[in-house]
């Protein structure tokens, strides 16, 4: 359950930047291959942020898809689940994007 | 709570010597203090405009850049001294300190290793690394799922291991949370036996794509279980292309020098 350490990390690093500001909504960025699962940190959200600036603040989670390019053919495709194959057959593949896991802004009153 | 791991806090870093295992158990070596939150030397928030009456400020931070900040200091800190960590994970049970076991009586005047016990209670692997004749600190997570950059800073200072030596990291056993977390090693192992069965890198991608090192334990029970080794490489390749994979049996012996050559080659070379 990783994820809860994920969003404590979150309250945490906007916490930090931003100690006095009244958070009302925070905007992450937890890509398909990250790892992590976006509905847990929903989840946990509410209960870390209690008692903190962020606390009742709304949460927005942007999912970018999985792609990955080949090193074999060079052709990008998307990745429908964590293990990327191309359609060449080749599983040289480099991952472009899927793995953000970012905080990208807040709003604050 | 522990903001990194989500720990309680409380995770104890137990310095485990031989007169302790002789007398009266290890005692608490210090305390995980988390400090002062500092945040990495990001750029200051911009404020990009204004909607109604809130303003949106962008951030743009890695919600793990605190963690990958100390693991640099780690990584840097070893680079330093010349001492290869290597992180082993595996799910409980696959035989991460029976490996250790083996490998400290095995190498033991050859090579100079030292263990970072990662459990979340008790100090019982310790005491086992400690009898095979290493040096080992045992760090207790708590309720924490997996070792952090920080923990593993402050195993560190209390391992104060030589330079030139390797320091072998057995995370917590777990195949899921921490492959999230970077240490600042060099090397990440990941172990997986025979008795697990076979499918255990498609379901566990995320553990797996970041390995150096995959080492199929337990190959003394292959007679024993259903395990398609020829399935199990195959699905290795496709998650993980550039890792390689060993098989071994610490219980035998077979396998094991693979091990040490691995070992070997990644040692840095003594420093003058």
């Amino acid at each position: 359950m990783h994820e809860l350490a994920i969003t404590e990390s979150v309250v945490e690093a906007v916490t930090g930047r931003l100690p006095d500001a009244k958070i009302t909504c925070v905007n992450l960025e937890i890509g398909a291959l990250s790892g992590v699962a976006a509905d847990s940190v929903r989840f946990c959200f509410d209960l870390v942020a209690e008692g903190t600036n962020l606390q009742g603040a709304r949460l927005e989670i942007s999912e970018p898809a999985g792609r990955c390019q080949c090193r074999i053919c060079g052709e990008q495709f998307d990745a429908d689940g964590p293990i990327a194959l191309c359609p060449c057959g080749s599983v040289e593949v480099t991952i472009v994007s899927g793995q953000e896991l970012k905080i990208t802004s807040v709003q604050v009153a | 709570m522990c903001a990194t791991c989500g720990c309680s806090g409380a995770a104890v870093i137990r310095l485990v010597t031989a007169d302790e295992l002789d007398d009266h158990g290890p005692h608490d070596h210090g305390i995980h203090e988390h400090g002062p939150h500092a945040l990495p030397d990001d750029d200051e928030p911009i404020i990009a405009g204004q909607r109604d009456s809130d303003r949106t400020i962008l951030l743009q931070q890695k919600v793990l850049a605190k963690n990958d900040s100390l693991a640099q200091r780690n990584r840097d800190w070893l680079r330093q001294r010349g001492i290869l960590a290597v992180n082993l994970m595996s799910s409980p049970g696959a035989g991460k300190t029976t490996l250790l076991e083996r490998t400290a009586a095995e190498l033991a005047g050859r090579l100079n290793i030292s263990v970072i016990e990662g459990d979340q209670e008790t100090a019982l692997d310790a005491h086992r690394i400690r009898s095979a004749g290493c040096k080992v600190v045992q760090i207790n997570t708590g309720v924490g799922c997996h070792l952090d950059a920080e923990m593993l800073a402050n195993g560190l200072q209390a391992l104060d291991p030589q330079t030139g030596s390797i320091v072998v990291i057995e995370n917590v056993g777990n195949l899921v949370c921490p492959a999230l977390f970077d240490l600042g090693e060099e090397a990440r192992v990941v172990l997986a036996s025979v008795t697990e069965g076979a499918d255990k890198p498609v379901k566990y991608p995320h553990m797996f794509r970041q390995a150096d090192l995959v080492l199929v334990t337990k190959t003394d029970l292959l007679p024993y279980v259903d395990f398609d080794i020829r399935r199990y490489a195959a699905d290795l390749r496709k998650v993980s292309p550039g890792a390689m994979m060993l098989k071994l049996s610490a219980v035998t012996g077979e396998g094991m020098d693979s091990w040490y050559d691995w070992l070997r080659r990644r040692t840095p070379a003594p420093q003058e």
